[in-house]
Order: C-alpha cells, then structure tokens, then sequence
C-alpha cells in the first residue's frame, strides 16, 4: 500500500469511531470550503474592490505622488531579491546549501502568478498591471543576481549589506512624506494597507528597544529605575489601547498648546508604540528570567564589563526564548492597527468601513470584509513566517552545527 | 486663545490681522464687525479643518477616486468656499460620535458638520456648549414598507408585525408615537441592525423602523430598492446641524450665513448653473437691489462676517444651492432616494427657511 494511504489510515481511520468523526469533519468542511468557492466566484460582486483597489492600498494618498510609493515598492522588491540570493549564496548550517531549493522556486512562482493575476482580477488599468509584472520580474531578477554572484562579494561588503533595510526604512519615510525636494503629503492623506504598514512597522521598530530597556530597568537594582519600569508597565498594561488612543487623541491637544502635538497618524503611532512596548518588556522579561544565573556570573568572572555581559551574554540568549512572544506581540500589534479606524484613521479598516458607505457599493459587506482578512492574514503569515526562519538559525543546535562547520 | 497663537508662527501673524480688522472696523462705521480670531487664525493656515463622519452613506464617505463627498461634506466646501473662494481647501477629519465634541472644543476641528443632532444639552453653555448653525438635514424616525402592501400610514399598521432593532431609542419611539396614535402592533424586535433588515427582506414582518436616512441607505442595498416605500409618517425629530463651539460667536455667525446662502440661493432659484448669468445679470439691473445685494454686488454682508463680498457667488459656484446639494447626496440623484419631505422650502411646506439677507 502507498505510504501516504497507509499513514492517512492509521491517522484517521484506525478505529470506526474514528472513522466516522474524521468523515463528518471532511464532510463539514468541504460543504463549508465548497459554500465559500461558490459564493466568491458566483454570487459575490467585486466591483467593489476592483473600483476601490487603490483607496484600499494607499488610501487618499495624491494620485500625482503615487509614483513614489511605486518607487518605494520596486526598491525594497530589489532589497528584499538581493537579501534572499545572498542569504541562498552563502548557505548556512540551517539550510541544504543548494542556491535554488524547491521551496524558493515556489515561492517565486506563487509571487509571480499573483502578480500576474491580481492586477488582472482587480482591472486595473494596463500601465499599471505592467507595474506589478515588472516588479515580479525585478525581485527574480535581483534574486537570481544575488545568487549567482553573492559569493564574489567581501566579508565586509556581506557584513555591511542588512544595513540596506535601515537605510531604506528612512529612504521610505522621505518618499511617503516628502521632503528635500520632493512635494510634502500630509499624513492625513495616508491611508489603506500604507497606513497599516506604517504604523505597525513604525510601532514595531521603535517598541523593541523600549521594551529592552523596560524589561532591563524592571529588574534593575536601582530602586528609582526598577519602580518607573514597573509604573509604566503597570499603567500602560491597566488601560485598554482604545482607552490609550483616544486620550492621545483628544487629550493631547487639550493639554499641549494648538499646533505643537505631533499629527494624529504620530501620535496614534507613538501610543501604539508605548502600548506595544509595555507588553513586549514582559515578553522579554520572561526570557532574561530563562537565562540561567551561571551565565552572566561566568561571563563577569571572565572579567566582562556589564554592558559586555549583557549584550554579549545575557540579551542573546533571552531574546532567543522570549522570540515566539516577542512575534506573537507583533502580530497582534499589527492587528491592533484597525483600531485607528475607531479614531477615524483611514488605515485598512477604516476605508474598508468609508467604502461601505459609498452608496454605490451599499450591501457588498461581505466581499469587503473577506478581502480585509486576506490582506491581514497575509501579513501576518509572513510575519510568522519570517520568525519562524529566524528562530531555527538562531537555534543553539544550528549555531553549533555551523559553528564546527570548516 | 492668545496664549495659543504666539506659539505657532502661522496664527502669531494672525494677531496684527486681527488688530488690522478691528481698527478698520472701528475707522469706517464705529465698530460694526469684530474680525473672528478663528476666521483669521483659519485665513493663517490656509485650511478649513471640519470634522465629518466619513463613514455615513449620503453624508459623507471617501470615494474611489480619494475624494469625499456627501452633504455633511459639501457644507464643509461650502464654507471653504466662502473662506477662500475655493472649495478644495478642506481638510477632513474622521470622528466618532464619542470623540466628535472633545475634538471640536479642543480646536482639532474649526467646524463640525458630522449630522449631529441639535438639542439643548449641547447647545447650552452648561451642556457641550456648542453654538449651532441653521440644520441641514432634517431626520427623523420613519417605517418603511414593501410598496406592494399598499400601506400609507401608521394606522394601516394595526395589528401588522413590525421590525424593530431592540435596546435602541428607535424601539422607544415607536412604542410612544403608537401609543399615542393608539395603534396596536406587534413589535419583533433583533439585536443586531443586520437581523432586523433581514428579517425584514424574509417577510417576517410588514414594515421595519429606524431613522429615514439609514432606511434609504439599507433600501439601496437592497436587491430591489424600488419595491420599499418609505411612508411620509416622522416618529421622531433628529435635526443634523453643523456645529461650532460657543467661545467664538463671530466664528459661529460666519458658520450661519454660508448654511443660511445655500437655502437662500434656492429660494431664490440661483443655481450652480446659472450664478454666472445671475450675477451678471444683476450687475447690469440697478433695480434688483435684493439680488444685488445678496451676490455681493453692492452692500457689505460679507465684510460684516469677515468673509469676502462675493462669499455667496463662490459658495454656490462651488457647490450649488441647498436643493442641489440634497439631489445629488441623498434625493433623486442619489442611490439613496430620498423625497424631500420637511426639507423642502418653507414655500413647499418644508422647514428650509433662511432669514432675510438685509
């Protein structure tokens, strides 16, 4: 018997009890899966996100600026091509070492086939569904580059190369809101998938070494450091966001003098941030608390200063166990995104909610929201995926693996 | 509001402006128009900030092409018209309903136009302290039928089921004004908003109650909108109307009079169409002092509010009259459809009525 049928047996089949439970639950979720195809391709109208498709990427974002968000997308296509070919072109203990493993050549199809047909599905205009081919050409173009001959490339030049991503995070910041030279857009025109980007990544940036130095300051000596981490912690912990964001919101302008608060995208931004920090310092808390003392009493009779100790020592290893929390906090930060769409942000919520109400597209409720959750959970997918990447490279077993390796 | 001003140089330059409007006010005839300090610290910034909805079918949304549109909105335009000559000097802020007060006191938003109804817990000093404009939207609790039922008033309701959304004032309305009436009914009453027009759609009951305005919305989303009616009963009064705060009177007059033009225009049958004729027409008639004075050929109006002389003719350039603006939002030229009922002219039997402008 074929090895899959025989394993499928023994799982789901190998008592009748079970057999029958595995069938009513195939049964229940085929008709649920089947109800769903059929809706979306039959009787569900798209119109409403084909004619909306760009208020949902970039919100109220000038139509004569979006060549910028273009040229933003191309180029972290192209950082993100070279980081993966050089990633494949210097194999590491975590992978097989081959320059094109089957996983990678199906995630390039999958992309390309998605660029192909989505700008397709959504009709938008052909010079802009040309836009989206080449940017599936550029990111197999550099992938391929990078891979090819990434290996040619200095230890310095490898060692200096993930500073592409800072670097174009600020490029970024220029492009979207203008600035030397380029026309300035107000953040009050950002919108869609851009502003949910934005502010969780923005959040998520700044929030990680708030949270360091919370998690740090929490189990300080220092009486005064300890009990403000705790304060702040507490406080923060005690209030829902919601609670949070209107007080930036409203609040803020009560108490600072008109025109001197930051615009509400920033401040919305910042209190994610805090909010986001609190709960991350926690996280990381948890893993300095799994480090075992010996390390750092080790490290320090080997006559390594504290700050040595610490970010040689102790912070890599807690950070290392308090990942999978530390990701799980960032997804959810990225999900607490759509509570701006409550402060009457437009991010991905809050136009899916400001197209609903388009006379227009009344009722289409249904399409609106599935495409919302597709949109997330891509996004969180690949958040996933990505930690799940850095977790097995920075897996003590790996590391020893390529650390032996000649 | 001083203390304010000197810290950001844009509204510290609005202070001589200010001071200039007062000596002038005062050379010419003793006094007769303060210069608002919103007004000039709005002329600074070279923006109206007004706070909408953004999420109300009708009164204001963003549309695919990033614009927002509505009738909540087009009172914004209308008043950056008046401001600047130029309606797309707006921008718009998204409240909610919880926020929409703080955020206007706060000075977030200069105007609120986010169909917010007048009463007098907001209005007075003590309440929200709000200074309301003329209303633009007359609401109200209305019931809508299938129009196959031949049902045209609430007292052809006896005895019939009626949807209603549990827990809500909407409910209380209906079980007051049925009382009153004296018509029994059976009320079926849902959670959710969703369940009650769909059980509405499903035949369960013969007409279903909420405010006209989100009637008309749900009707157009419905698969066949022509076969709803809404009947011409009004259970309660809900009268939008775009608000100021009370700390700055002047401001608040400004607010007004651009309202006040909209339902003037219409009465007096100047369109966006046809101002240009209009305006010419009584440049050339000294005899048409009314018309004259109105458009700003002659008289101050304008310089009296702190706006420019021919506030009206850019205002209805911009966004047409009051009846325009209801057509194209909510009316006949709207997937909404909505009859004009009391927000017609006063001259229609409507409550339209704009004060003189003398």
């Amino acid at each position: 018997m074929n090895p899959l049928l025989r394993r499928l047996r023994a799982d789901l089949f190998a008592t009748p009890a079970d057999g029958a439970l595995s069938l009513g639950l195939i049964a229940l979720f085929s008709a649920a899966a089947l109800g769903l195809v059929q809706w979306a391709s039959q009787k569900a109208q798209w119109a409403v996100i084909q004619a909306n498709s760009t208020l949902f990427a970039v919100g109220r974002y000038p139509e004569a600026q979006q060549w910028r968000l273009w040229l933003l997308t191309a180029l972290l296509t192209a950082a993100t091509g070279l980081s993966w070919g050089l990633l494949r072109s210097h194999p590491r203990a975590d992978r097989d070492g081959q320059l094109w493993p089957r996983n990678d050549r199906l995630v390039l199809g999958l992309l390309a086939a998605v660029a192909v047909w989505l700008p397709w599905a959504l009709r938008l205009a052909p010079a802009l569904q040309s836009r989206w081919w080449l940017l599936a050409a550029l990111l197999a173009a550099t992938r391929w580059l990078a891979g090819r001959f990434g290996s040619h490339l200095s230890r310095p030049m490898l060692r200096l190369f993930p500073l592409v991503w800072p670097l174009l995070y600020l490029i970024g910041m220029v492009l979207i809101s203008g600035g030397l030279g380029l026309m300035p857009v107000s953040p009050s025109q950002w919108g869609g998938l851009l502003l949910t980007l934005l502010s969780a990544s923005f959040a998520i940036l700044l929030c990680f070494p708030l949270g360091v130095l919370l998690a740090l300051g929490r189990r300080s000596d220092l009486p005064l450091l300890r009990w403000t981490a705790v304060i702040y912690i507490e406080f923060i912990r005690g209030a829902p966001l919601i609670t949070l964001l209107f007080l930036g919101q409203n609040i803020l302008g009560f108490l600072l003098p008109g025109g001197l608060a930051p615009d509400r995208i920033w401040r919305a931004a910042w209190v994610l941030t805090f909010f986001a920090a609190a709960y991350l310092a926690e996280a990381v808390r948890s893993g300095l608390a799994a480090v075992p003392k010996g390390q750092a009493e080790a490290a320090r009779s080997l006559g390594l200063s504290y700050p040595q100790t610490l970010l040689r020592v102790v912070l890599p290893q807690a950070l290392r166990v308090a990942l999978p929390a530390m990701v799980g906090q960032f997804i959810s930060l990225l999900q607490d995104t759509t509570l701006l769409s409550l402060i009457g942000l437009l991010e991905l919520l809050g136009v899916a909610r400001t197209v609903m109400a388009n006379p227009e597209f009344l009722g289409h409720n249904r399409e609106v929201y599935l495409t919302l959750a597709l949109l997330f959970w891509t996004c969180c997918a690949a958040l996933g995926l990505g930690s799940r990447a850095l977790e097995k490279r920075l897996d003590p077993q790996t590391l020893s693996r390529s650390a032996t390796r000649p | 509001m001083l203390l304010r001003m000197s810290f950001r140089p844009t509204r510290a330059w609005a202070l001589p402006l200010v001071l200039a409007g007062l000596l002038a006010g005062c050379a010419q005839d003793g006094g007769s128009g303060v210069q608002s300090a919103k007004l000039s610290m709005i002329q600074g910034r070279g923006k109206l900030v007004c706070g909408v909805d953004g999420k109300l079918p009708g009164f204001s949304f963003v549309g695919p092409d990033g614009r927002y549109s509505g009738l909540d909105v087009d009172v914004c335009q209308a008043m950056a018209a008046a401001i600047f000559g130029d309606a797309s000097k707006v921008e718009f802020r998204d409240l909610n309903s919880s926020e929409r007060f703080a955020a206007l006191a706060s000075g977030e938003v200069d105007l609120l136009s986010r169909n917010t109804t007048m009463t007098l817990s907001r209005d007075a000093p003590g309440g929200n302290a709000l200074s309301f404009a003329p209303t633009t939207f007359y609401d109200g609790q209305g019931m809508m039928v299938p129009a196959a039922s031949g049902i045209t008033t609430l007292k052809a309701l006896a005895g019939k089921p009626i949807c209603v959304e549990s827990g809500t004032t909407t409910e209380l309305n209906l079980a007051d004004r049925m009382r009153e009436i004296g018509v029994a009914y059976t009320p079926l009453k849902f959670q959710t908003g969703d369940q009650t027009y769909a059980a509405y759609l499903g035949g369960r009951c013969i007409a279903v109650t909420s405010d006209r305005s989100q009637l008309a919305a749900k009707r157009s989303s419905f698969p066949n909108p022509g076969a709803h009616t809404l009947l011409k009963d009004v259970m309660s009064k809900e009268p939008l109307t775009p608000a100021t705060t009370n700390a700055d009177p002047a401001w608040a007059d400004a607010v007004r009079w651009t309202v006040n033009t909209l339902i003037q225009a219409e009465e007096l049958g100047i369109t966006k169409a046809n101002i240009a004729s209009k305006l010419t027409e009584a440049k050339a008639n000294k005899n048409q002092a009314d018309l004259r004075r109105f458009l700003g050929v002659e008289g101050d109006f304008g310089k009296q509010l702190g706006l420019p002389a021919d506030f009206v003719v850019k205002i209805i350039s911009a966004v047409g009259n009051y009846g325009e603006i209801f057509d194209r939002n909510v009316g006949p030229g709207s997937k909404l459809q909505l009859d004009r009922g009391v927000n017609n002219q006063w001259t229609k039997g409507g409550l339209m009525y704009s004060p003189p402008f003398r």
